[in-house]
């Protein structure tokens, strides 16, 4: 084989290979819309995080917009501390609240901002003040199930169960 | 037992214990060889040129053929399973980042090792076993610079090369398995993908595999060539050695790569 066959070949073979890895960075891995600046942290207490993981999605409106970077546990007050990066042009005011969220029954866990209506925005190394705790189905069940026994005894009363106080924001808990 | 019994048993035992530490060192020594020629490889690039050749377009038809089946049952186990659960939208997901983590560079590592490692091994071999490698030596020229290292350094250029594309060519059987053929959204099956595929975790460490495979199946394959017995049994022994031993030592490496890599997602 001559010399300049040969080099089309190999030049061929680096070609497709090179498409591949960029096949693989710009659209499987979809480095194109992920910025590389680092963006800046917040930081929200929860009560129970459930099955949050690292690099979990940070989510407005559905939209992500940053991922989980650490969770820890305070050793003092027993509550989950999850730092949060959050992509640099997204901008969230003093009073969001955080909640811990499920897309569908056995979907990805994330966390939900909510922005409110302070004018004030969110710097690097905030504390979000406002947390809402993932919801365990376990307790959810179980408490549903001994509302009912409180409530009817029987069981046979079609009306729901008020709403388990796990479910409802803990907004009062303020920041410390 | 009688004493010479003994004698015998613990001479055959310190045999064996000696064989492999001389065996051990001499491979040591020939691989810090190997690195120490392989500048002189990349000077001589129209015979790495040419290893390219032989152990990366040479094995495209295999890498790609085998790529696009796997994603295809992949694809197909995948969807049976997640469909159980009703997440047939991350397929997508499931296929994306088995190929990229694990099976690009592990199955495209152990079709290289019995592709391209054993023809390596066995020409190698025979260039020892009919003495072309002493008349180079004859000659004046270092056939570890003319012979093993450009085989070397073809090697690692191609490997990381065969697994990105064995990894595309097995996404796009996934796609045409789920997408047109089962009919999952092309939109779900994509945009989960990008949403779970990570550029630093997932393919740059896909990439780094690739890259150690191709360095260990390289050099046990030149290391087996020229350690071989100069004869033709001698020579298919290294060739088996070979496959064995780069597919072992594939999975081995995969294994501690893997712990290290990706320890950190599981808690």
């Amino acid at each position: 084989m001559n010399r300049a066959t040969l080099d089309l070949w190999v030049g061929v073979f680096v070609t497709l290979g090179i498409a591949a890895i960029l096949f693989l960075s710009l659209k499987v891995g979809n480095l194109l819309t992920v910025s590389h600046d680092p963006g800046y942290r917040l930081v929200a207490e929860f009560d129970n995080i459930g099955g949050l993981k690292l690099r979990a999605p940070v989510k407005a409106a559905g939209v992500v917009v940053g991922r989980v970077e650490a969770v820890q546990l305070d050793p003092k007050t027993y509550q989950a501390v999850v730092t949060m990066r959050i992509d640099r042009g997204y901008e969230f005011s003093k009073d969001t609240i955080a909640s811990i969220l499920t897309s569908g029954l056995l979907g990805e866990v994330y966390i939900g901002l909510d922005s409110g209506g302070d004018t004030k925005m969110l710097a690097n190394g905030d504390r979000i003040a406002k947390t809402q705790s993932a919801i365990v189905l376990e307790k959810l069940i179980s408490q549903f199930m001994f509302d009912r026994a409180a409530n009817g005894g029987g069981g046979g009363a079609a009306t729901a169960a008020p709403l388990p106080a796990g479910a409802a924001p803990s907004g009062a808990r303020g920041g410390k | 037992m009688r004493p010479d019994a003994v004698t015998w048993t613990l001479r055959r035992v310190g045999r064996a214990t000696l064989g492999s530490v001389e065996r051990l060192g001499f491979a040591a020594r020939f691989s810090v060889a190997v690195l120490v020629h392989t500048p002189a490889a990349l000077r001589r690039l129209s015979l790495t040129l040419r290893e390219i050749y032989f152990s990366g377009v040479l094995s495209l038809v295999i890498i790609l053929v085998s790529g696009l089946f796997v994603g295809m049952v992949l694809a197909l186990q995948g969807y049976d399973v997640l469909t159980r659960y009703g997440a047939n939208e991350s397929l997508g997901v499931l296929v994306a980042l088995s190929l990229v983590r694990e099976l690009g560079p592990v199955v495209a590592g152990l079709l290289f090792a019995s592709r391209a490692g054993s023809a390596i091994t066995a020409e190698i071999g025979l260039m020892k076993t009919t003495e072309q490698l002493s008349a180079m030596e004859m000659m004046a020229v270092d056939p570890l610079a003319r012979v093993v290292a450009p085989r070397f350094v073809g090697g690692i250029v191609s490997m990381p090369l065969l697994a990105a594309l064995f990894s595309m060519l097995g996404i796009f059987g996934a796609y045409l398995v789920g997408v047109k053929l089962i009919g999952i959204d092309a939109g779900s099956f994509w945009g989960n993908m990008q949403s779970a595929v990570d550029f630093r975790y997932d393919i740059v460490n896909g990439i780094i595999k690739s890259v150690v495979f191709g360095v260990a199946v390289s050099l046990i394959a030149v290391f087996e060539g020229y350690n071989a017995r100069p004869t033709a049994e001698g020579v298919s022994t290294a060739t088996t050695r070979t496959v064995v031993a780069s597919s072992l030592s594939i999975l081995a490496l995969d294994f501690v790569l893997t712990v290290f890599m990706f320890r950190g997602m599981v808690g």
